[in-house]
């Protein structure tokens, strides 16, 4: 396919799951909205053009391995997977229904995901953890790591992240969704995360700064890393990314679109 | 099972019966791995860095990274055994155990060492008392604490095989043999009964199970026959031989080298309650030690023979 319109089939895709993620959250009165958002390309890209992955058989010993550390957007999590065939579009009208396996945050009784997660930092030692697993199986499979940028704050990241650059873990590939928010206000001033790219080299790690809404720097982002090194891809991302009242908004962490918002978002998502 | 131990001839370290079986099991099978936060030397892990220094994930002084990392290995198709100082491993990386491991259903065996008292003089930071207690809040996962080498050795065979998250705890302060040797020395959720009696039952845990024997034979002394059960497997209990203990006794002490609060004592409680109400007495650790040495902190407590038949003889004289 011709660089260009696997670029187009990308934004399309990626424009249908934002469109799935609003009315999975109007329709819940539940989620977290911004970073659902800000994170969709980069699952777009990863999901259609990256991972080796078969929906008829997710747990093939031999995939790769893909992990949302910030598990609170499962909202785009889920109509990913739905999209790419792990279960039925249908399924996601149940999102945070009772009983649904389709829970706030993202657990292994949904095809196609790897590992439980909520809690924020516990991804990335797990994608360690797969990684080394590829490493003494000598197998082929890659890992790929999805991080908010405000969980960094959290100090298990950091242990992995030596861990990783001490291994040179070339198999693993982590992605910050570097949307400049957290839930209650900027990550700068918060408690500061710059100068982010010059901390995972530090770290060990090769580090690739990109546009996180262009799927094909993005696609270039994840292809292999250089040898004996970890990646750290740090996608600048917008909060809210693709609605214009949405985005770049604190409160949007994970307010919940009224019934005319949801027109309107989808009107713009069109 | 009719074991006493009046004299013990000689006591073990329960570290190396571990050791020792990880090391025959990962011979036999690619997929056992061990994985540590600095601690080769303190999980006795040095023979089996030898024999597979590429199985052996040491990722340094780091317990939360570490507990991730066994899930990930895990999901990546290995039989990770997790071998950290107790206090560290479930203190430090609480809701790692619970998210990545129990929550996940992922088959990671975390070895909680040198747990209790076990650092006896380095103090309360360095004790585990808590680990019963918080691991029994979590759902899924199993808690075995063998009470010498033979069970040791075969608590360690079943967890491997055991496809399921499980809490090991493994002894340090050593420990004479209770149990018989080879295969049968553990099952899980099976509690052993090594002393039949109808007068009281004591229901005792790892380090604890010998001198239940020997408060056993001091209590028959004063013609007491008391009934000495070992549970193993903490979580899920046996019940069946707890609620036997308690109509066929009428009292039960228990007696565990943790706090008091929440752990086997809550839940041989919390069984007899709801089947067979007997009056109890629960002998653990009541508060953080003071100096001193292992031995020197279970006579503080209580926890030794003496303090068992007291708590025996009291219930008794109701």
């Amino acid at each position: 396919m011709a660089a260009a319109e696997h670029s187009r089939r990308l934004r399309e895709q990626s424009a249908e799951i934002r469109r799935s993620v609003v009315e999975m959250i109007g329709r819940a009165r539940l989620g977290h909205i911004g970073g659902d958002f800000s994170v969709a390309d980069i699952l777009t890209t990863l999901f259609f053009a990256v991972l080796k992955l078969d929906p008829a058989q997710p747990e093939a010993p031999l995939r790769d391995r893909f992990i949302l550390s910030k598990g609170h957007c499962a909202a785009a999590l889920y109509s990913t997977l739905a999209m790419r065939g792990f279960f039925p579009t249908a399924m996601l009208k149940t999102f945070i229904q009772p009983l649904s396996v389709l829970n706030g945050h993202p657990n292994r009784k949904v095809p196609g995901v790897e590992a439980n997660t909520g809690p924020l930092g516990h991804g990335l030692p797990i994608g360690v953890g797969a990684a080394i697993a590829a490493k003494l199986a000598k197998a082929s499979w890659r890992v790929f790591v999805v991080l908010g940028d405000g969980e960094l704050q959290e100090g298990s990241n950091w242990e992995a992240a030596m861990c990783a650059g001490h291994r040179r873990l070339d198999n693993l590939t982590t992605i910050v969704d570097r949307n400049r928010l957290q839930q209650g206000a900027r990550t700068e001033d918060t408690n500061q995360l710059e100068p982010l790219a010059d901390r995972w080299r530090a770290f060990g790690w090769e580090v690739i700064v990109c546009d996180g809404h262009d799927h094909s720097a993005l696609y270039d982002a994840f292809q292999s890393a250089r040898e004996g090194r970890p990646r750290c891809v740090i996608a600048n991302t917008i909060k809210g990314k693709g609605v214009s009242f949405i985005e770049d908004r604190v409160e949007w962490h994970h307010k919940v679109p009224s019934p005319e918002q949801v027109e309107l978002a989808l009107k713009e998502l069109a | 099972m009719d074991a006493q131990v009046s004299k013990p001839a000689s006591t073990f370290d329960c570290r190396v019966a571990f050791a020792e079986t990880l090391i025959a099991l990962a011979e036999a099978d690619e997929r056992i791995v061990a994985v540590c936060n600095d601690s080769v030397g303190s999980s006795n892990l040095g023979g089996f860095q030898k024999l597979f220094p590429d199985r052996l994930i040491n990722v340094g002084i780091a317990e939360q990274n570490m507990v991730g990392v066994a899930a990930g290995l895990a999901n990546g198709g290995f039989i990770p055994f997790v071998c950290g100082a107790g206090p560290f491993l479930t203190g430090r990386a609480l809701e790692q155990i619970k998210v990545d491991v129990a929550y996940n259903g992922f088959p990671v065996v975390l070895c909680g060492m040198s747990p209790g008292m076990a650092y006896g003089e380095l103090g309360p930071t360095h004790h585990s008392i808590e680990d019963l207690s918080w691991l029994r809040a979590i759902d899924g996962l199993a808690i075995v604490v063998p009470a010498d080498p033979a069970q040791t050795s075969a608590a360690v065979r079943w967890a491997a095989k055991s496809g399921t998250p499980c809490y090991l705890r493994i002894g340090r302060t050593k420990v004479p043999e209770v149990t018989p040797h080879g295969s049968d020395a553990f099952a899980f959720e099976r509690a052993d009964v090594l002393r039949d009696g109808s007068d009281v039952s004591i229901v005792a845990t790892g380090v604890m199970v010998s001198r239940a024997l020997s408060a056993a034979e001091m209590l028959a002394e004063r013609g007491l026959q008391a009934r000495v059960i070992n549970i193993s497997t903490i979580k899920p209990l046996d019940e069946a031989t707890i609620i036997s203990a308690a109509r066929e006794t009428g009292a039960i002490v228990t007696v565990e080298e943790a706090t008091i609060e929440g752990g086997l004592g809550a839940a041989v409680a919390a069984t007899v309650v709801r089947n067979a109400p007997v009056p109890m007495r629960m002998l653990g650790v009541t508060g953080f030690a003071p100096t001193g040495t292992a031995e020197f902190l279970f006579d503080h407590f209580g926890l030794n023979a003496d303090g068992i038949v007291a708590a025996a003889l009291e219930l008794k004289a109701r």
